[in-house]
């Protein structure tokens, strides 16, 4: 298990090798240092002097690939690629465009992150598993129909409606939580509370009609009608037996974005105010600050990876016929 | 006078329509794929999404055929000067609500603005009030008391209307029915009414009965007043929803487009080839799936805008610009999308060359190339077309995401997601602005739930594992 998991670990080097490249290429092969200095300081009358002046400030006025001046390692070191793509691997993110530290960044806005992430994907699960299981138990009746019809209806709202639709209601007609904010420590709850609902309630027609067919499935095996035979009441059946063969590929499905929980929710967090690593992504997207861009595709792979691996890993904890080699 | 315009998008959309065709063609003469399809058109929820998707794509393509007017010169000697201001013919059949602009928001079936404002009475006196709309309800002389009056007499005439087109279509298709089956007109109109023919008619023509309903009353009251209302700078929000139609479309059908080739050849070789080919391709997919998909969008979407920036001199008219962002949007979201589709293909395909046919074929010394598009191809088609299906609602949600994030279409372009983004900002005014947000919600959710209930049909019918 232990080798499996270093050896794991070294396959995803060139991946993230992979990764590194695309995003240098994306930041600087298709568009120069020069292109994005342009772009940051306006497009009327840039003299060369400002450019120059805004890549030195950020650290951008060294060679692509290969320094021929430096001399001895410092010709592949003082280049571009070096400074700011190998460093991602040490996690050393340098600064943003802006002179912020990237790396500090994170860690302080990590939390409130994980704050509204972890409870939608823990409570999320349980109300999308229970529900799923109400429909699976129900199976062909109306009760199941109009769950499945439901659960279309949910899934062909776009999330943002839900966002607006839920901070209209409940922060501004019944005046229940604040429209937006956050405050760090135990106060957060009354900021969080509406997001990890809404977030709850976003996934619940997509995920939901995803278990009910995982159950179906398993419901049709040999074993479960063998165990019905025998006489073990429905109920039993379906949560002993069945709920527990079905946590096998639901959990192939979920592990994986468990690390990535960090990243935080984009559109959740910009829309209720939360000073978490999903606002401040698109803080930098919309001011256009590469480097966070950067960071954060870095840190984004990694975490994928990471997901990968522990799917790998509770597959043994939930399915011993399932061995590491 | 007018100049075509035929815009990078516009050129795909119809090479799509194009394969399209070819690909019915071509399942026409296959049964084991007209099979499937017979199944699907006669399901009652298929054939109704059918109609609600089959009226999106025809206004979408009518929206694909750009133009541009010549403006009137005032020496016949001059050469013919273009309007910069790219139209469709969806435009044209629009007619009036494209430029019955107000001044400012409006209400749906308003008769005066939203806001107050300043005006000078004859007196010299200054008041607060709404001033009347230059077009929304101008034809009424006391707006107050012929409102109602107006709308319901509209509202009659579609309903007529609506009656006398379905009449006639029932009328036709009873016509048809008839011919082919040999039997009498009222026989087939019976067995129609009653469902017993093959097809869900009843369903079908309820389904034209209310699309038709919606059409007529969008042409009956566009007119005169704004059914939708209007925007910050007066312009009519129904208008800006039809036209968001085409940009929906695009994203989600082009991006298709885009992906397939990629995904099915590099699929089939992974699985086909094995070896070292299996590792590169694996290798490939797991490294762009591993990049957030957001992010990735971004970094693409941001260098390019950067791009398009410092090479204004490659586009003649705003349109173009706009909508070469859209075609690289399409592009990126490809390249984000595919990998799903190809490790499904690849494990398929592990699993068919394995199968005895393909070993046969290779004792028979058929070619390589061969096996992989004459044997194995033909058994991936309906994984594509369910993943092709399926993928489609989902890209049309993800579009105002991403315009949310600032990174979608180009704010130029009219699309639910940018509708979506200004009206957020409305929300927050007092006394609120609603009706963008109303009307991107609608037929934002016609369009996504019409191609959920499609896709679930036509997954049903294709995938062998559910086929009894």
């Amino acid at each position: 298990m232990f080798a499996y998991i270093i050896r794991r670990a070294l396959y995803a080097l060139p991946i993230l090798i992979g990764v590194n490249l695309i995003t240098f290429a994306l930041f600087f092969v298709v568009n120069t240092p020069d292109d994005m200095a342009r772009m940051h300081l306006g497009m009327k009358r840039v003299t060369p002097e400002a450019v120059e002046k805004w890549k030195v400030e950020h650290g951008y006025d060294m060679p692509l690939l290969y320094n021929a001046a430096a001399d001895g390692t410092a010709k592949v070191t003082d280049t571009i690629f070096f400074d700011k793509s190998v460093r991602l691997f040490v996690f050393d993110f340098g600064t943003s465009d802006s002179g912020r530290d990237i790396g500090q960044d994170i860690s302080q806005r990590m939390w409130p992150s994980l704050a509204i992430a972890l409870p939608v994907f823990v409570i999320g699960l349980m109300v999308y598993i229970s529900f799923a299981m109400l429909l699976a138990f129900f199976r062909g009746s109306y009760l199941d129909l109009s769950g499945v019809i439901l659960c279309v209806i949910l899934m062909s709202i776009s999330g943002l409606f839900y966002i607006i639709g839920g901070q209209y209601l409940f922060s501004k007609v019944f005046h229940l939580v604040p429209v937006s904010g956050y405050e760090p420590g135990w106060l957060a709850w009354r900021f969080v509370l509406l997001p990890i609902a809404i977030g709850v309630f976003a996934g619940i027609g997509a995920s939901s009609r995803w278990y009910r067919t995982i159950f179906l499935e398993e419901i049709n095996r040999d074993y479960v009608r063998t165990a019905r035979a025998k006489g073990l009441p429905e109920t039993r059946l379906l949560f002993r037996h069945v709920l527990k063969n079905a946590m096998v590929p639901i959990l192939t499905g979920v592990v994986v974005v468990l690390p990535t929980l960090f990243m935080g929710n984009l559109i959740l967090e910009s829309f209720f105010g939360i000073p978490g690593l999903g606002s401040y992504t698109i803080d930098a997207i919309q001011n256009q600050d590469f480097a966070i861009v950067r960071a954060m595709v870095f840190l984004g792979s990694v975490l994928y990876i990471l997901g990968l691996l522990l799917t790998d890993v509770s597959y043994t904890l939930v399915d011993p016929r399932i061995r590491l080699s | 006078m007018i100049q075509p315009v035929i815009l990078w998008t516009d050129a795909l959309v119809f090479a799509l329509v194009a394969v399209v065709t070819i690909f019915a063609v071509y399942a026409r003469k296959k049964e084991h794929l007209r099979a499937p399809w017979r199944q699907v058109v006669r399901s009652r929820m298929a054939m109704a999404s059918l109609v609600v998707l089959s009226a999106y794509t025809v206004t979408g393509l009518l929206d694909s055929l750009h133009f541009r007017e010549a403006l009137p010169s005032q020496d016949a000697q001059q050469e013919v000067q273009y309007s910069g201001n790219v139209l469709s013919v969806l435009d044209l059949l629009l007619g009036p609500m494209r430029y019955q602009d107000e001044k400012t928001y409006s209400a749906p079936f308003a008769t005066h603005l939203y806001t107050k404002e300043t005006v000078v009475g004859e007196d010299g006196e200054s008041m607060r009030v709404t001033p009347r709309l230059k077009y929304g309800g101008a034809h009424l002389a006391d707006p107050q008391a012929d409102r109602t009056a107006d709308i319901v007499e509209r509202l009659v005439i579609s309903l007529l209307q609506t009656l006398i087109v379905m009449l006639a279509v029932g009328l036709l298709l009873a016509l048809r029915l008839a011919r082919k089956r040999n039997v009498a007109v009222s026989a087939a109109l019976r067995m129609m009414l009653m469902g017993r023919a093959e097809l869900p008619w009843r369903t079908t023509l309820g389904a034209l009965t209310v699309l038709t309903l919606v059409m007529l009353l969008i042409a009956n009251f566009s007119a005169a007043w704004h059914v939708f209302g209007t925007d910050k700078v007066g312009k009519d929000v129904l208008y800006q929803a039809i036209k968001s139609i085409r940009t929906g479309l695009v994203i989600g059908t082009l991006t298709t487009l885009v992906m397939l080739p990629f995904a099915v050849s590099l699929g089939m070789m992974a699985g086909y080839f094995r070896g070292w080919v299996d590792d590169v391709i694996q290798y490939l997919y797991t490294t762009l799936n591993s990049i957030p998909a957001v992010l990735l969008i971004a970094a693409a979407v941001l260098m390019m805008q950067v791009y398009i920036a410092n090479h204004p001199e490659l586009f003649e008219t705003m349109a173009e610009r706009a909508d070469l962002r859209l075609l690289f949007l399409c592009l990126i979201l490809g390249i984000t999308s595919w990998t799903g589709l190809c490790r499904l293909l690849r494990g398929e395909t592990l699993k068919l060359r394995e199968l005895d046919y393909v070993q046969a074929a290779t004792a028979f010394g058929v070619s390589r190339a061969t096996i992989l598009v004459r044997h194995l191809l033909p058994n991936l088609v309906h994984l594509v077309l369910i993943a092709v299906v399926i993928d489609f609602s989902g890209l049309v949600l993800a579009e105002a995401v991403l315009s949310y994030v600032g990174v979608g279409v180009d704010p130029t372009t009219m699309s639910w997601g940018n509708m979506i983004n200004t009206a957020r900002l409305e929300m927050a005014r007092e006394p609120m602005v609603w009706w963008s947000l109303l009307a991107a919600f609608t037929f934002m959710f016609t369009l996504v739930l019409a191609a959920n209930l499609f896709s679930d049909v036509v997954r049903d019918a294709f995938d062998p594992r559910l086929r009894r």
